[in-house]
């Protein structure tokens, strides 16, 4: 089980390697926060896979800070947009 | 191998191929709004079920309810956070349109369709 749970870990963070495809390529900056979104809950579900495999459910506390803070950066960025004084 | 093992297997599998079709529809769609659908499903479906499966490995309750709120409060955030950039993005959309059939109109010609809010109303 836990060798399973490690590649399911592997994998996603192969997801994030293709979701970098879309920084690098996205024509506006709406895209580019898309990925972040993205990586954001492909993040929390790979801290709480190795919250699992390691046996430690402190980490479950890291992926409920990192799913909290993140779309507080997309509404900062919408913020930004809407007006860029 | 139990059955709840086999349980979780098949739950986060589920949740990896969710999040590799979010991530490929990221990478291949159009445009922002063909994004934002493909997004939807990585954050809703594949941490979803990828919690489900999770669930019964973990030790205590407290630890299955925390990552019940984790999935609660992604879901919650996503859609308002997709609602947002689907709103900047038609903005600056109805404001391109706007603004080129303001430059491929001729003023002396058509005088109806002039002015830019008429210009917006005939683009969208």
């Amino acid at each position: 089980m836990i060798e399973y749970l490690s590649a399911i870990t592997g994998m996603l963070i192969l997801v994030l390697l293709v979701g970098l495809g879309r920084i690098l390529l996205g024509p506006s900056p709406a895209d580019r926060m898309l990925a972040s979104q993205l990586f954001s809950t492909a993040g929390v579900s790979i801290l709480i896979l190795l919250a699992i495999i390691q046996n430690q459910s402190a980490l479950i506390n890291v992926a409920l800070v990192l799913a909290l803070l993140a779309p507080l950066t997309l509404i900062t960025f919408i913020r930004l947009r809407k007006n860029p004084s | 191998m139990s059955l709840l093992d086999v349980f979780t297997v098949v739950m986060t599998a589920g949740g990896l191929f969710f999040f590799f079709a979010g991530s490929i529809g990221l990478l291949r769609f159009p445009d922002v709004f063909c994004r934002l659908h493909a997004l939807t499903k990585a954050d809703n479906l594949g941490l979803g079920l990828i919690v489900i499966g999770v669930l019964p490995q973990v030790a205590s309750v407290f630890d299955a309810l925390q990552l019940i709120l984790i999935w609660l409060l992604v879901m919650v955030a996503g859609a308002m956070s997709c609602y947002l950039v689907a709103n900047q993005a038609l903005a600056a959309l109805s404001k391109d349109v706007a603004g080129k059939l303001n430059e491929h109109h001729d003023p002396t010609m058509n005088p109806t369709t002039t002015s830019p809010a008429g210009a917006t109303q005939n683009g969208l």
